[in-house]
């Protein structure tokens, strides 16, 4: 089995996997990492999105072998020690989560999107969202959080 | 059950060892205790250390209606303290010490809102007369404020500097409540308890639950009416990490080191099923409805008066067909299940169920153990929507286990989870409702056609009660096709075709909707018409404040407006949608809900439940379709399966009736009446019907 390595929030990683194995179940199965989430296995919902080299992608559809020497970011790596990310304080103080199981994703969706947008208009985030399903309905706190997470940036 | 309502009724108290001996703690609470050597007070739903820690157990599972926070928020007003300085943690399954520990019907809080103030209040009073033996002083002039206790002077005890006296204090039968004014948090908007963990990616869901030791598997399931023929898993086996491929039952379960191996091998199995009987398909279904609606025997639910001979006298006739697919309950959580199985004296099953107790005959019945010898420890569910009260999956995990002798994690793929069965039933309504010359209906009959489901009728609520001659008729239609719990179960459709078709009554008849429904229900108030299950004025009240907020009838041209009422689960919800037309084509631009589910504990909480809701049932009415080819379904992920997305949602306008009852469900109900209220509001636009889900492929021009 070849090895790929790999830094994941900050800390390198060396794995031994099949070549064609995702991203996703690179980090659940083989590093126990489960805040990243699966959900359709086919980048059709965005539940397993996370950052490479800053960048959003479908970790479910990433295989091994395209990242070596990348930089991944997941869920639990995105919060500065002791604190929260802006975007991760504006999901809580607007209370979007319900069953919670997509916002790790939803969250890596926003803030890729408003490093690339920091001042984006209400067209523009559901552009950027409307990837991310959330069997809930979580929709409009996601746009209320989004739009506190814009004003927490700029303080 | 005598233990459980002492429970209820009674603060335990004791000291730290004392807890750890109690059977009913489980780890989770031990954990927090384990190294205490300092005195407790207890009860089910909380401890208090001398050390000043305060944690609250919330027994039923949290699927997302965010129960977790609205349970230890009663408990927490009763023993007020605040939410925010306090643990929250879920309790596994535990019969013993809990009542109902299950989620579903959005009957939680209706259930539990006495015992779970009963649970603060005792301890709060047990911590009351403990400082007034302290200071020697009457109990009257003593007040509590955030997990102190304060006396006429202005000195403090903290709760836990007051534990080892409380702990002698006897509990009255009847615990004294707080009065509903002077709530402090109760009716307040709550963060989730789960949000930090959920959004740093520390929150453990089913899904996320591994063992040292434990193995994956995955099972490859018949069509619907199929069996197993035989299956060659030569290849299958050839990948790295898989540990064996069996059959179990109809089913071939893979077993592997990992997920990515198991899903690689599944696409190498070679599977051949049989079929000794005819497989159902789209075509039979329909051919099915049709002749059972034609020459069916259905089962009588309601008969008031005499509608043949109502149908006979009356100047104008309408009648109208609805139908609704299938449909799966696509939590973003596919099914997943641990079971370790090996030792029958000691199971463990740990993950996403909505209903525990529910699973348990089944797995012990299988195993040939009993429940003493099975612990079912509880996860957060990412999302259920009803398909987790069914045990399908839990004693697939048992089972697998028991056979494989390993701990095991079965995992259902998106693809297993939309094809695996367990849908909402397909159901098929006729409605006929007569008129007198005046427009007032006079004669209304239901014929239900459910596959797969006792009733899809329901008998006792509106307009039943409020019309002379009703006939309302179920029909039972078997099918090899699973059924299960869907939000809202037989109302999620029931509702629209209902409120649908009252609102075409209403156009037929030449009167205005909300007119009609309140003329009605002043019939049901005067003089009620056999048993009814609803309060007419809580439905008047709702109705009444909802076309007051939405401006009903006076919106600017180009606003097309629909209205629907419904009760369900206790609870009352009108809703008006506006649909806008724009080049030709249609849009829901907003919805105006308005509910009446009694006291709302947390706001937040509930706002979110009736977006939710409001989302959900306007995501499938307009886009939910599962359609059937020999046996196999043929949506199978989300690229064919269209779940309502972020620029698709309406705005929602909501607004709770505060009347100060007891609460009632809030899960579901928001989510039956915004098919009518959207069909309705297109009626308007279009003149255009809408008689079958889903609505998208009919309307055409939507965007």
């Amino acid at each position: 089995m070849p090895k790929y390595t790999l830094t994941v929030n900050g800390q390198q990683k060396t794995v031994e996997v099949a070549e064609d194995t995702p991203l996703l179940w690179v980090l659940r199965d083989t590093l126990h990492l489960y805040g990243t989430k699966y959900g359709c296995g086919m980048a059709q919902c965005g539940a397993c999105t996370v950052h490479f080299n800053g960048q959003a992608i479908r970790s479910c559809v990433m295989p091994i072998s395209a990242l070596e020497g990348a930089k991944i970011t997941t869920i639990e790596g995105l919060a500065p020690a002791n604190g929260l990310h802006p975007v991760q304080k504006a999901w809580d103080d607007t209370d979007v989560p319900q069953c919670g199981y997509c916002q790790a994703g939803q969250i890596m969706t926003a803030v890729a999107f408003l490093k690339e947008t920091p001042n984006p208009t209400d067209e523009q985030i559901a552009g950027a969202m409307s990837g991310n399903i959330c069997r809930c309905g979580t929709y409009h706190r996601i746009n209320e959080a989004i739009k506190l997470a814009v004003k927490y940036s700029k303080k | 059950m005598e233990n459980r309502r002492d429970f209820l009724k009674k603060v335990f108290v004791g000291t730290g060892s004392l807890v750890l001996g109690f059977e009913v703690f489980t780890e989770a609470s031990v954990r927090n205790l384990k190294n205490a050597t300092e005195a407790s007070l207890y009860n089910a739903y909380l401890t208090i250390t001398s050390a000043g820690k305060i944690t609250i157990f919330s027994p039923n599972p949290e699927i997302g209606q965010g129960i977790k926070t609205a349970f230890s928020v009663v408990v927490a007003e009763e023993l007020d303290v605040s939410i925010t300085s306090v643990e929250v943690v879920q309790a596994h399954f535990d019969p013993k010490r809990f009542d109902r520990q299950e989620t579903g019907g959005s009957a939680a809080l209706r259930h539990s809102w006495e015992r779970l103030r009963k649970a603060g209040a005792s301890a709060r009073y047990a911590l009351l007369e403990a400082a007034a033996k302290k200071w020697g002083v009457e109990v009257t002039t003593l007040k509590t404020n955030n997990g102190k206790v304060i006396n006429a002077e202005g000195k403090t005890f903290t709760y836990g500097e007051l534990v080892e006296e409380a702990t002698k204090i006897q509990i009255p039968d009847k615990v004294p409540l707080k009065a509903i004014d002077s709530f402090t948090q109760i009716g307040k908007s709550i963060k989730g308890v789960d949000n930090i963990d959920v959004i740093t990616g520390k929150a453990i869901y089913g899904i996320d639950y591994y063992e040292e030791g434990m193995v994956y598997a995955q099972l490859v399931r018949p069509p619907f009416g199929k069996k197993l023929k035989q299956f060659d898993a030569t290849e299958a086996k050839k990948i790295d990490g898989i540990i064996d491929v069996i059959a179990v039952g109809n089913k071939v379960a893979i077993i592997g080191k990992g997920n990515w191996e198991i899903i690689k091998a599944r696409q190498l199995l070679k599977v051949e099923w049989m079929a000794d009987k005819q497989i159902e398909d789209d075509q039979l279904h329909n051919t099915r409805f049709d002749e059972i609606m034609k020459n069916g025997k259905f089962d009588v639910k309601r008969r008031d008066g005499d509608v043949e001979k109502a149908f006979q006298e009356s100047f104008q006739i309408v009648e109208a067909t609805y139908q609704c697919p299938f449909l799966p309950h696509n939590p973003m959580e596919p099914m997943n299940f641990f079971a370790d199985a090996r030792n029958l004296e000691k199971v463990k099953l740990v993950g996403s169920t909505q209903n525990p107790g529910r699973t348990l005959p089944y797995v012990t019945k299988l195993l040939n153990t009993t429940p003493e010898n099975v612990r079912t420890e509880l996860t957060k569910m990412g999302g259920s929507f009803g398909r987790r009260i069914s045990h399908d999956f839990t004693v697939e995990a048992a089972e697998l286990s028991h056979i494989i002798k390993k701990p095991v994690k079965l995992n259902w793929t998106r693809e297993d989870d939309m094809t695996g069965g367990c849908y909402r039933p397909a159901v098929r309504y006729k409605f006929k409702v007569g008129l007198d010359k005046m427009g007032n209906i006079i004669a209304y009959s239901l014929k239900g056609i459910g596959m797969n489901w006792n009733s899809v009728v329901r008998e006792n609520i509106f307009p039943a009660g409020a019309i002379e001659n009703v006939l309302i008729e179920n029909y039972d239609l078997k099918s090899d096709v699973t059924t299960g719990y869907w939000r809202a179960p037989v109302t999620n459709f029931l509702a629209f075709a209902e409120q649908a078709f009252l609102d075409e009554v209403a156009s037929k008849a030449g009167k205005d909707p909300i007119a009609m429904r309140l003329e009605l229900l002043k019939k049901v108030k005067e003089k009620p018409i056999g048993n009814t299950a609803y309060e007419p004025q809580r439905f008047e009240e709702v109705i009444k404040k909802v076309a007051e907020r939405a401006n009903w009838g006076k919106v600017k041209k180009g606003v097309y407006q629909g209205f629907s009422v419904y009760f369900s689960h206790n609870s009352y919800v009108a809703q008006v949608a506006e649909v806008i037309t724009v080049k030709g084509k249609t849009k829901l631009k907003k919805v105006y809900v308005v509910a009446d589910c009694g006291i709302v504990v947390n706001m937040s909480g509930a706002k979110n439940q009736v977006y939710g809701s409001v989302i959900d049932g306007v995501g499938h009415a307009l886009h939910g379709k599962l359609s059937f080819k020999d046996g196999v379904v043929q949506e199978n992920n989300f690229n064919q399966f269209r779940l309502i997305k972020f620029d698709e949602v309406p705005e929602i306008d909501v607004y709770f009736i505060d009347n100060g009852k007891n609460p009632t469900g809030l899960g579901e109900p928001a989510l039956p009446p915004v098919g009518g209220a959207l069909a309705n509001a297109y009626a308007k636009a279009t003149q255009k019907r809408l008689y079958q889900q889903p609505f998208a492929e009919q309307m055409g021009n939507i965007y």
